[in-house]
């Protein structure tokens, strides 16, 4: 393992993140793992690396990444806004593809647009250390990943020197946020705790994205949900997707960093594919759900796989005007007419 | 089997819930098929929670489907019959010096007792790990005998200190890490709880017992020294569950 990228600036949350631990919840260890799975798979896919591989996760934007190592292959998924690239010259890199930087560029990643998580991806993966079995930060138990935390300004990630040969790939459609796409659910395990108009509201209600949420979980607004027998349960296990409704009747889905165990009534449990839908909404995002069968889920599973298996399968040589250097079009008069064509 | 019921929890999880209460026996019936359940090793079973009154089994869609699963554990329910192996009783030392327990007097005056009967009660008692979950590590142990049940306190903490042995409802149980918490703190343990290091990570699991053996405050500070100089493992005994 090498020193490859010194953190300049965190941004406002970074943190390691694969696809999750499994095997501790009986004592207390959520999985975490990307918000946005499908991100964090596309982004190591552009390098050749495995799924399950080591990214950063960018929620929001802001992180700057000094290469320190003699040259690295990155790639970026989240959002449309892409991420820029310092160097001698000032590259814009969109979404959705891959890049060699070399010692002393930048990688700057600014506000996501259109999503609000990213991935950065490093051929070979980012290194650290497994803890119980996964490179994943749980930041609550300071657990994994970096240190157990978010990233700071002065880290230095490791990863593995790569030669840079590999070619840069980009994805052939770019990956959609779909903030307009129903959240399926499947009703349960405690729908029985709610009245018939409660469930009715839930299906047809609009709900907002609260300023509350986090990787733990996204406290919704909308329609309030009444409970038939009180708001408090024995506790029981929870899983990613788990919306519990709580004393205020506004649910809150738990995502990938969330308490193992819950004492509020569970309405429904958000499938699993539509957990990365929902993890890329921000505060202010409207949320729609939709019921499905335990068996459609279970299929729309199987059908998202295949989805995924064929993005990476259409993934294309990057084509050079996805760097389209607006600096160097200046520097060269090209647009000079438009700009004048201002003043 | 009676009273059991399949509850479904998305596409990756099932719930079989024995009950809605907490109760010795029901928890007997959880644990008993989580330990079932781990030497079938069912195809695409990834992991079981066991909770007070319900085991959650997380499962690969990819390998296997909720109606399939529903159909082998429900083929197993009768299984659990048989009684649980041998388990650990772990014997916790425990620090119930005023220095160690603001709210052991409160506790005492609430139940008009006097703080040595609590502390009586509370170390007399051989409680079971119903479940662990809360932080990563964190105990949650009954029954309390009953005449130490008092609610949560209406004020939470803010920041309940590590190692806190606390109490509330019919349960005790102990902070790994300094976090918020509404339970009535009666004491500490100088004990590390959860260690990412270690290959079993957290000390106490589901279906372990514990007994809380007093300490005066010099031995404590004895242990806790011993224990951030790895030299003091928490002595257990193996009893039948």
């Amino acid at each position: 393992m090498s020193p490859i990228l010194r953190v300049k600036s965190p941004g406002l949350h970074t943190t390691v993140q694969d696809l999750g631990r499994d095997g501790f919840a009986d004592v207390g260890v959520p999985p975490s793992g990307a918000l946005d799975a499908v991100g964090l798979r596309l982004a190591n896919a552009l390098l050749g690396n495995r799924p399950d591989a080591a990214a950063l996760e960018v929620l929001v934007g802001g992180p700057e990444l000094e290469v320190i190592a003699e040259s690295a292959h990155v790639a970026f998924v989240g959002g449309t806004a892409g991420i820029s690239v310092q160097d001698a010259h000032h590259r814009s890199i969109a979404a959705g593809r891959s890049v060699h930087v070399k010692r002393g560029d930048v990688v700057k990643i600014g506000m996501i647009a259109g999503s609000s998580c990213g991935y950065l991806a490093l051929e070979g993966g980012i290194g650290v250390p497994r803890v119980l079995g996964s490179a994943s930060t749980y930041t609550r138990g300071t657990l994994g990943g970096f240190e157990g935390r978010a990233l700071r300004a002065g880290d230095v990630l490791h990863g593995a020197e790569t030669e840079p040969a590999g070619e840069e790939l980009e994805l052939a459609t770019p990956l959609e946020s779909e903030f307009d796409a129903p959240i399926r659910i499947v009703l349960g395990p405690q729908d029985d705790h709610f009245t018939q108009d409660a469930i009715a509201a839930f299906l047809a209600g609009v709900y907002i994205v609260s300023a509350q949420a986090d990787r733990m979980g996204f406290r919704l607004e909308g329609p309030v949900l009444a409970h038939t027998r009180g708001y408090n349960i024995v506790s029981d296990g929870i899983v990613s997707g788990s919306i519990q409704v709580p004393g205020s009747g506004q649910p809150i889905v738990l995502m990938r960093d969330y308490q193992t165990i819950g004492g509020y009534p569970k309405i429904a449990t958000v499938i699993s594919p539509d957990i990365s839908r929902l993890g890329r909404r921000s505060a202010g995002a409207k949320v729609r759900f939709a019921r499905v069968s335990r068996d459609e889920a279970e299929a729309v599973y199987r059908d998202e796989e295949a989805f995924i298996a064929e993005r990476i399968k259409a993934l294309r040589p990057a084509r050079d005007e996805a760097s389209l250097n607006i600096e160097a079009l200046y520097d060269e008069n090209l647009i000079g007419g438009i700009v004048s064509a201002r003043e | 089997m009676t009273g059991v019921r399949f509850l479904p929890a998305g596409d990756r999880a099932l719930v079989v819930e024995f009950g809605d209460h907490i109760e010795r026996a029901l928890s007997e019936r959880v644990l008993r098929l989580a330990e079932r359940l781990k030497e079938l090793r069912l195809q695409g079973v990834i992991e079981t929670l066991p909770t007070f009154r319900s085991l959650l089994v997380r499962y690969d869609p990819s390998q296997t489907s909720g109606a399939a699963l529903e159909k082998e554990i429900g083929a197993h329910l009768e299984d659990e019959a048989g009684a649980r192996g041998e388990t650990r009783l772990w014997h916790i030392p425990a620090c119930y010096d005023e220095r160690c327990a603001p709210d052991l007097a409160e506790v005492a005056q609430r139940t008009k007792l006097t703080t040595t009967e609590v502390i009586a009660r509370h170390s007399g008692t051989q409680f079971l790990v119903y479940v662990v979950g809360f932080a990563a590590g964190f105990p949650y142990m009954g029954d309390l005998p009953s005449e130490l049940v008092l609610p949560r306190r209406t004020d939470p903490r803010v920041r309940v200190p590590a190692g806190s042995i606390a109490m509330a409802t019919t349960l005790t149980g102990i902070y790994p890490l300094e976090s918020p918490g509404g339970w009535h703190l009666i004491g500490a343990a100088p004990i590390r709880l959860f260690d990412a290091q270690w290959e079993r990570p957290a000390l106490l699991r589901p279906g372990d017992f514990a007994k809380f053996e007093p300490v005066d405050f010099a031995e404590y500070e004895r242990i806790r020294a011993a224990v951030e100089g790895n030299d003091y493992d928490v002595p257990f005994t193996m009893i039948a569950a």
